[in-house]
């Protein structure tokens, strides 16, 4: 088990490396810069001197080889750089906004799992059923609704008729001002947890091995318990897991919604206004994020199912 | 109340803002949403040219000028008088013995040395360094070729002595965001960004990055009797749909409208009275780049000026929400013309020109431009069946807006839609279209007019401004004339506000910014405000 882990977890290792690479190419030949933004909005004129100063603080007029190596060696020291923006270090503002990303991350996951795995059972083990209708025309929608139209037909609902939560921002960091976001944000693993929970489990029904242990006297209810929640359970951890990774850069649209304070938001703010470094920076930690969620599936299917570390 | 506010309204709403001034009510808290973006970059407001920090300075800091929205001009902020030289290059500024810093410390003319030369300073980059050059000696500092800027001398605590490089009003360059007025005596200079000290009427209380910022009244605010407000929290709110409903269900008390949100808030009649509109100083504009043949010929530029419906456009895709231009100046731009009309449309005059210039048979160009709703893609996109019918084809190029302003400023364009800042002060507004301003500075269409330049010229030494101004506003009819762009609209920008609150003002500069310290809640706002 330990070879195992520690494989899965250096594989982590060379794709970060080439996403940075990726990330720096990118950002190399996209066209504006971060001084150019400044008079982006017209609001002021543009001043020549000021661009000259800012290209030569930041190191943006050395050619692109330097940048490169300068980029590459901070990055092995674990130094994201400074921020053009805010002249502050990116890890710090990173971590500014890491807790609000992970709290709106992780209860939107719990919201999503909460509900659609049990849906998802409850319609397997009664296919046909209304239950199941239900549950899979639910799914669909979710899946199919955008989720910026779902947010403000969420805010105009609970927030403006109701006047149960309020509409935006995170407030004083109270359950409260989660609500609406993450149930915006959790409706999308939400129908897929139900989707993939009904598949796998009615998968599991029609084993042979099912039957066996039917034809053995076995009650329903620990058929159920012990055969078919196990088995279909590394089908939910898959679909848990790839969900979990990528909440937190699907959460874009929901944290300049919602005005939630987010590393989705600093991100944006950042490609906005070419800020290279919290750029690269975020784009690092989101996928890092999401490595790490895969490792600890992978570890956790190990856990689940012999068979998987056996390969 | 204050209801479909122009700026040629502005004496009334100042007689409006008396009147209210007598049922001011003190306490309450502020909820302000500012608009432009998703986070501060910075608390260092000296640091940040950016909107979105302005909002924090109007708390926090003061210049050694303001901004005077009912008057239009601006005004002493730190001094309470100043004496000028027979030449108008020497001000003596008498400063405010009362005012005092968040940390204790009284304004003195060291403050302001000291603020100067850190916004100057060529290890720090700031934006606001090119404000600070018109102090003489200014430039040397920056380019740390001197120790002390020269121009600038402190006689007592209460005394500066500034030399500025001409006969400049001081005031525009000297009131802006980033050249406010820090404390001398903190050591450790990254505190500005951390926990900002200011001269303002609101104190520094709390900064949670992406969400606010919450500042609290200073008791030792200089003006007596203010701010009338406890608290005011700023809050970020970059989405519209997000801000319009927020702002209907009352969390916020302000609002800034897009052009849909305006024409369903004038429709809704809890709504429509609650509205505060000005003429701001930007005029949106296709600036036509001379190094592309057909745009070297001044008849093809107006051609392009006539078969363009802008009041078409305004009303349908901008909703009303601007002015139709009549040159570079806007309507709240004191050399503004009044009796200039803008370019009428007449398709078989524009054609005529073309004729005339050569280009019967028309010609096709590329517009770049970004995808902002009230000056790019889809206004390119609306004016694009328009030059049609007169045989010309416009390509829209769109960019983002960061990768606009690269391409204008490095002349790589053959036509680019944009908003410019073309106020308040007409003399540095008109800079753009001076021959000698470089292209990259702000002369993005590479004007060059000896008529203008002399006229300019002989504005920049003028000291009258009534004087100035006639000059100005004949640069600017030359400006029209020779249409180095197509002229499209002035900015209408539009806030919605609760009916509790009271004492915000027209600022043509940026209608969000406000001053904090004028505005009181009445007693009919819901009890979280009170």
């Amino acid at each position: 088990m330990l070879r195992f882990t520690l494989r899965r977890i250096f594989q982590i290792i060379p794709t970060v490396i080439v996403v940075a690479l990726l990330i720096f190419v990118i950002f190399s030949v996209v066209p504006g810069s971060f001084a150019a933004s400044l008079f982006a909005d017209g609001r002021r004129a543009a001043d020549p001197q000021l661009i000259a100063r800012l290209n030569e603080e930041f190191g943006l007029d050395k050619p692109v080889i330097e940048r490169f190596v300068a980029y590459v060696s901070d990055l092995a020291r674990f130094d994201l750089g400074t921020s053009f923006r805010t002249r502050q270090p990116v890890i710090d503002l990173i971590n500014d906004r890491m807790w609000a990303s992970l709290q709106l991350a992780i209860a939107a996951m719990v919201f999503a799992l909460v509900i659609g795995v049990p849906l998802g059972f409850l319609a397997a083990l009664r296919p046909g059923s209304v239950l199941d209708t239900v549950t899979m025309v639910g799914a669909v929608s979710g899946l199919s609704l955008p989720q910026f139209w779902l947010g403000l037909l969420l805010m105009y609902l609970f927030a403006l008729q109701l006047n149960w939560l309020p509409s935006f921002g995170y407030g004083d960091g109270s359950f409260r001002n989660l609500i609406l976001p993450a149930v915006t944000l959790g409706v999308t693993p939400l129908a897929l947890l139900a989707r993939t929970t009904r598949a796998g489990v009615l998968d599991v029904l029609n084993a042979e091995f099912i039957r066996t242990a039917h034809s053995k006297g076995m009650s329903e209810m620990k058929v159920v318990r012990w055969h078919v929640a196990r088995n279909a359970l590394v089908l939910i951890v898959t679909t848990v897991g790839l969900q979990f990774g990528s909440l937190i850069g699907q959460a874009v649209v929901i944290e300049k919604l919602f005005a939630w304070p987010g590393i989705g938001s600093l991100l944006v703010d950042s490609v906005a206004i070419r800020d290279i470094p919290v750029v690269q920076g975020t784009i690092l930690i989101i996928v890092l994020w999401f490595l790490v969620i895969n490792t600890a599936v992978d570890l956790i299917y190990a856990a689940i199912d012999p068979r998987i570390k056996q390969e | 109340m204050l209801k479909r506010l122009t700026f040629a309204a502005m004496l009334s709403l100042g007689v409006a803002s008396v009147a209210l001034a007598e049922g001011e009510r003190h306490g309450g808290t502020l909820v302000f949403t500012a608009p432009y973006g998703s986070s501060f970059a910075t608390l260092d407001v000296q640091a940040s040219p950016n909107t979105q920090e302005e909002f924090i300075t109007q708390a926090i800091h003061r210049g050694l000028y303001s901004w005077d929205s009912i008057g239009n001009k601006p005004v002493l902020e730190l001094a309470t008088a100043q004496d000028v030289s027979e030449d108008g290059t020497v001000y003596t500024y008498h400063l405010r013995e009362n005012a005092v810093f968040h940390n204790g410390k009284p304004l003195t003319a060291d403050d302001i040395i000291y603020s100067y030369k850190r916004i100057a300073s060529p290890k720090n980059a700031f934006p606001g360094a090119s404000f600070i050059a018109v102090i003489k000696g200014a430039d040397d500092y920056i380019a740390g070729t001197a120790e002390e800027i020269s121009g600038l001398r402190k006689i007592d605590d209460h005394t500066l002595e500034i030399t500025y490089t001409g006969p400049i009003n001081p005031g525009f360059p000297l009131m802006q965001n980033t050249t406010v007025i820090y404390p001398s005596n903190v050591e450790d200079e990254s505190v500005f960004g951390k926990d900002p000290v200011g001269l303002g009427a609101f104190v520094f209380k709390e900064h949670v990055p992406g969400s606010q910022v919450v500042v609290e009244k200073f008791d030792k605010y200089y003006e007596e009797g203010k701010p009338y407000l406890d608290r005011v929290n700023i809050v970020l709110m970059a989405e519209d749909a997000a801000r319009d409903v927020a702002f209907r269900n009352k969390e916020i008390d302000v609002s800034v409208l897009g052009p849909t949100q305006y024409q369903a808030y004038q429709g809704e009649e809890a709504l429509k009275d609650q509205l505060l509109e000005v003429a701001e100083v930007y005029t949106r504009n296709i600036g036509f780049n001379p190094a592309y043949e057909p745009f070297k010929d001044k008849r093809v530029r107006q051609a392009i000026n006539h078969a363009i419906n802008a009041p078409l456009i305004i009303e349908r895709l901008v909703k009303n929400k601007a002015y139709p231009a009549a040159g570079w100046l806007p309507i709240s731009s004191p050399a503004f013309d009044k009796d200039k009309a803008p370019y009428d449309f007449d398709p078989d005059k524009a054609k005529a020109l073309l004729a005339e210039a050569g280009y019967a048979d028309g010609f096709e160009f590329e517009v770049t431009a970004s995808p902002n709703e009230s000056w790019g893609v889809p206004i390119v996109e609306a004016i694009l069946p328009m030059l049609q019918k007169v045989g010309i084809t416009v390509k829209p190029k769109p960019v983002e807006s960061s990768a606009l302003g690269e391409a204008v400023t490095t002349n790589n364009f053959q036509a680019f839609i944009w908003s410019n800042l073309s106020g308040p002060d007409p003399l540095n507004a008109l800079r753009c279209y001076y021959s000698k301003t470089a292209q990259s500075a702000c002369n993005y269409t590479s004007f060059a007019n000896a008529e203008f330049d002399k006229l300019y010229e002989a504005a920049q030494q003028e000291r009258d401004p009534a004087a100035q101004n006639d000059l100005l506003r004949q640069a600017n009819n030359i400006v029209q004339d020779e249409a180095p762009v197509w002229f499209f609209n002035y900015n209408k920008a539009v806030m919605a506000y609760q009916p509790w609150i009271h004492g915000l003002v027209p600022n043509a500069n940026e209608l969000a910014v406000q001053p904090y310290e004028e505005i009181w809640i009445d007693d009919t706002a819901p009890a979280s405000r009170k």
